[in-house]
């Protein structure tokens, strides 16, 4: 039977065996069996695409509330900041994000940034419509009608129960009615009004 | 097979068409032949479309890649659970689903419909087979499920990683039950108006298919949001996405009718208003699939942009004006039985509750279509997201909530002073007391403490009701407690099971407000590295990396992230976390790499975690870390409703007749016999 192992090779696997064996050995930076060696991923192409590490700015509160208050262009339906942290294969919102971190950089308050999108990109860049305008209507228009429906509906209430009949008063329990037969009247009535 | 397939559905619509022209004619001229007819058609009609939806599995199963339709939504390695689910997972799928679970509704109708009520049933089978037809007519001429290519690949697409996921097998079915099943009451209705058997009988027949409707679209919305939990990775579970807004919508109005229902059944009041309800609600449903099926609106969550949206609009305009004509041509029929007795009544209540479920159901629909209207207008395309629905509809349904525990509260036909003292002073003082416990432990977010406290003033409301009522059994035939309650809720199921439903609701209100203190945060961490994270409770967690491995997995390639998890520094176990790479049978990426979240929920919190990315090819890799307070009564609280609905609809509790003589009502109940 013969082997396709070199010489120098036999050398070096006896070697490296002999130093498994030693306590002394440095052990490997990995911490799971699979990974590669060094901490390199076996096959990087299967994480997807590669990431920048996460800055300051990422968790920076101020910038993610205005990212909440911006829509992502990439077709997702979402806003840049639940985008950028989800759909990891969107390069939208990664860019979006840092265009949001360099305006606050440069010192422009949440509204100026906003504005700035909307001077861009026309006012679908917001996740919801300012409130100016004809988007009045749409703020307002369910209130206003639910509003109106109501005080419609109390005033149709009145209408209706103007011409009901009086409420007949319930009758006074017989002056010698035991407490059982007082507690029987009192369960029929709770029944009643079930 | 396709051949068959095409056979089933050409079958199909003649048979459809055939039995909407005797069902109507039929039913019309009073002829039992055609009658007759229209009734075989039904089951003839469920026969064919059953053979295509057989002809489609075989397609499927037997990887048949010329079908175009097995191409894009299948492949070799696809596991059998999902290549089975695939039928409903794509367009010209769902659509063959819909109709074929349609004509089994519809032969369920003409088989175990009561014998009084069969006067409906040739309108009932006429509208069941133009519905079908419709629907048949769509595959037939825009999007035939048993198209073929003029070539065949070796292997599929595969089914979307996304939808390889438990709750995406059930949950569109579900959503799909409950939205063909809404058909069902929405023939009687038209059957009603068509016969002009106008009393309150019609109800009665749908009784039972209004519950199952109800029921099968709450399980679709739980079960909906359970899946974009656990899949989507963004960290919630509602985004006010117009196709979630489309199956909300006839949820809201079949809430409400079953509410307004129960005064139309006492009293014998509110005729035009449900019927109105019906209707509406059928075409909320029709028109939540043209939203999903046209593109008009952008969805995550919609089919492609395709020709179908023009049948779905031109059917939805025909189906609103024919039926309104048809309802404004009997108004003078529909006169009440009863008038309405005083302004503080259940019955007010419940006019009450339904002008803010019609409400809500209004603005989510406005807030949806709004884009449209906007860029129709003023020229100018808005985007509508959660900010504008979170401030219109949270006010509307905290008061919707605060009335789930009003209405039961108050007597039917008129409530006294001393009456409502006795009833509203243990619930109040219970919301009161909520109110200032959370006030006393630091909770500022307005809405979340306003939701607990409302929350425990209804579940007050429903505990003082049980209590009350076993109560008195327990008085009048000397049974122990538990007993008692089983008794109770057994002899009326439609009020206590009603209740249990209002408990789930509050759970389900009390889970959304605590989202009102999630917490997020992203962090770059090497293996042996640790992320910490203070959750609204004041624990302190710590994600530490333990690292990263790849493997290989039915279809799909992974890498998945190892999380080890303390709280307080004691050890909670460990979360994995992935991002998998779907592939064919030959090794071909399918899709682009997909997140699985790593959850680990417990009552009080759930920690999820998202593996974003690795940084350079190396174990060093991107995590958001997030805290979603109170999110496992969500689903807890989705179970709770379906449970109530489940006991309000279980068959027996008593004749008709011997509750209401319970009840003592005035107006016969309907049902009764005369």
């Amino acid at each position: 039977m013969t082997s396709d192992c070199k010489r120098r090779e036999f050398f070096g696997l006896m070697v490296s065996s002999v130093l498994s064996l030693s306590p002394t050995v440095r052990q490997s930076v990995d911490s799971l069996p699979g990974s590669g060696p060094s901490g390199r991923l076996w096959d990087p192409s299967r994480a997807g695409r590669p990431l920048e590490p996460v800055v300051a700015a990422d968790n920076d509160a101020a910038i993610q509330a205005i990212e909440k208050r911006l829509h992502c262009t990439c077709g997702c339906g979402l806003d840049v900041y639940t985008c950028r942290t989800t759909d990891f294969t969107c390069t939208t919102s990664p860019a979006m994000h840092q265009h949001v971190v360099t305006l606050a950089q440069q010192g422009k308050s949440a509204q100026e940034i906003l504005d700035a999108f909307v001077r861009e990109s026309g006012v679908a860049i917001l996740m919801a419509p300012p409130k100016r305008g004809f988007n009045l209507a749409g703020y307002f228009t369910p209130s206003l009608v639910i509003l109106v429906a109501g005080v419609l509906l109390v005033l149709a209430l009145r209408r209706w129960t103007r011409g009901a009949p009086a409420p007949i008063p319930a009758p006074p329990p017989p002056p010698d009615a035991s407490p059982a037969e007082l507690e029987r009247l009192r369960h029929e009535l709770e029944q009643f009004q079930e | 097979m396709t051949l068959l397939g095409n056979l089933a559905l050409w079958v199909a619509l003649l048979l459809g068409v055939w039995g909407a022209i005797t069902g109507f004619v039929g039913g019309l001229y009073a002829r039992p032949d055609l009658e007759r007819s229209a009734r075989n058609a039904v089951f003839a009609m469920c026969g064919a479309l059953v053979l295509a939806v057989f002809t489609l599995e075989w397609a499927l199963f037997h990887h048949d890649f010329n079908v175009e339709y097995v191409a894009a939504y299948t492949s070799r390695n696809l596991p059998i659970f999902y290549t089975w689910s695939a039928l409903y997972a794509g367009q010209k799928g769902s659509l063959l689903f819909w109709a074929t679970v349609l004509s089994l509704f519809g032969s369920l109708a003409q088989l175990f419909t009561a014998r009084r009520h069969r006067v409906y049933l040739p309108f009932v089978a006429g509208v069941v087979c133009t519905v079908a037809a419709f629907f048949v007519t769509v595959m037939l001429f825009a999007a035939n499920p048993f198209g073929r290519l003029p070539y065949t690949p070796a292997d599929g697409s595969g089914l979307n990683p996304q939808l390889q996921n438990p709750g995406m097998v059930f949950h569109p079915p579900m959503l799909y039950l409950g939205y063909i099943s809404m058909t069902i009451p929405f023939a009687f209705a038209i059957a009603a108006l068509a016969s002009k058997q106008l009393d309150s009988d019609w109800l009665i027949a749908i009784r039972k298919w209004t519950l199952v409707s109800w029921l099968f679209l709450s399980i679709g919305l739980v079960l909906g949001m359970w899946w974009a939990y656990v899949e989507l990775g963004w960290g919630g579970y509602w985004a006010w996405d117009p196709v979630e807004n489309a199956a909300l919508l006839p949820w809201l109005t079949m809430t409400a009718f079953l509410h307004s229902v129960m005064i139309q059944e006492k009293r014998g009041m509110l005729k035009k208003w449900n019927l109105a309800l019906v209707i509406g609600s059928w075409l909320l449903s029709i028109m939540g699939t043209f939203i999903t099926r046209s593109g008009v609106i952008s969805s995550v969550h919609s089919f492609t942009e395709s020709p179908v949206g023009y049948y779905f609009a031109f059917f939805l305009l025909f189906a609103a004006v024919t039926s309104f004509t048809l309802y404004t041509r009997r108004l003078p029929l529909l006169t009440a039985e009863a008038r309405l007795e005083s302004m503080v009544s259940r019955e007010a209540g419940f006019l009450f509750n339904n002008l803010l479920l019609v409400g809500i159901a209004f603005s989510v629909l406005w807030g949806t279509l709004f884009p449209i209207l906007s860029e129709a207008i003023q020229g100018t395309k808005v985007t509508v997201g959660p900010p504008f629905f979170n401030q219109v509809n949270i006010p509307l349904g905290l008061a919707l909530l605060a009335l789930t525990g009003i209405g039961p509260l108050i007597a039917w036909r008129r409530a006294s002073l001393p009456n409502l003292q006795r009833q509203f002073a243990v619930p109040v003082t219970a919301g009161v007391f909520t109110g200032l416990v959370l006030l006393l432990l630091r909770m500022r977010d307005f809405y979340a403490l306003l939701a607990i406290a409302i929350g425990g003033f209804v579940l007050a409301t429903v505990i003082q009701e049980f209590a009350r009522g076993t109560r008195a059994r327990r008085r009048q035939y000397r049974e122990p407690a538990p007993l008692a309650l089983a008794h109770l809720v057994a002899r009326n199921r439609r009020r206590y099971g009603g209740y249990v439903v209002h408990t789930g609701i509050v759970v389900l209100f009390i889970a959304f407000a605590g989202m009102a203190f999630k917490t997020e945060t992203e962090a770059t961490l090497k293996p042996g590295e640790s992320a910490t994270v203070r959750s609204p409770y004041g624990w302190t967690y710590s994600f530490t990396h333990l690292g990263i491995s790849q493997y290989d997995q039915l279809n799909r390639l992974v890498t998945a992230a190892t999380i080890d998890v303390r709280r307080d520094g004691k050890r909670l176990g460990l979360l994995t976390t992935e991002k998998r790479q779907h592939v064919d049978a030959l090794g071909r990426p399918t899709f682009q790499p997909s997140t699985e979240v790593g959850i680990r929920s417990d009552p009080l919190e759930d920690l999820y975690v998202v593996l974003g990315g690795v940084v350079g090819g190396t174990e060093q890799a991107v995590f958001r870390f997030t805290i979603n307070p109170l999110v496992w009564w969500v689903w807890y609280g989705g179970m709770i409703v379906v449970l109530g609905g489940l006991i309000v609809m279980w068959p027996g509790g008593g004749s008709p007749a011997v509750k209401r003589a319970q009840a003592g009502y005035a107006v016969r109940l309907v049902g009764e016999e005369k």
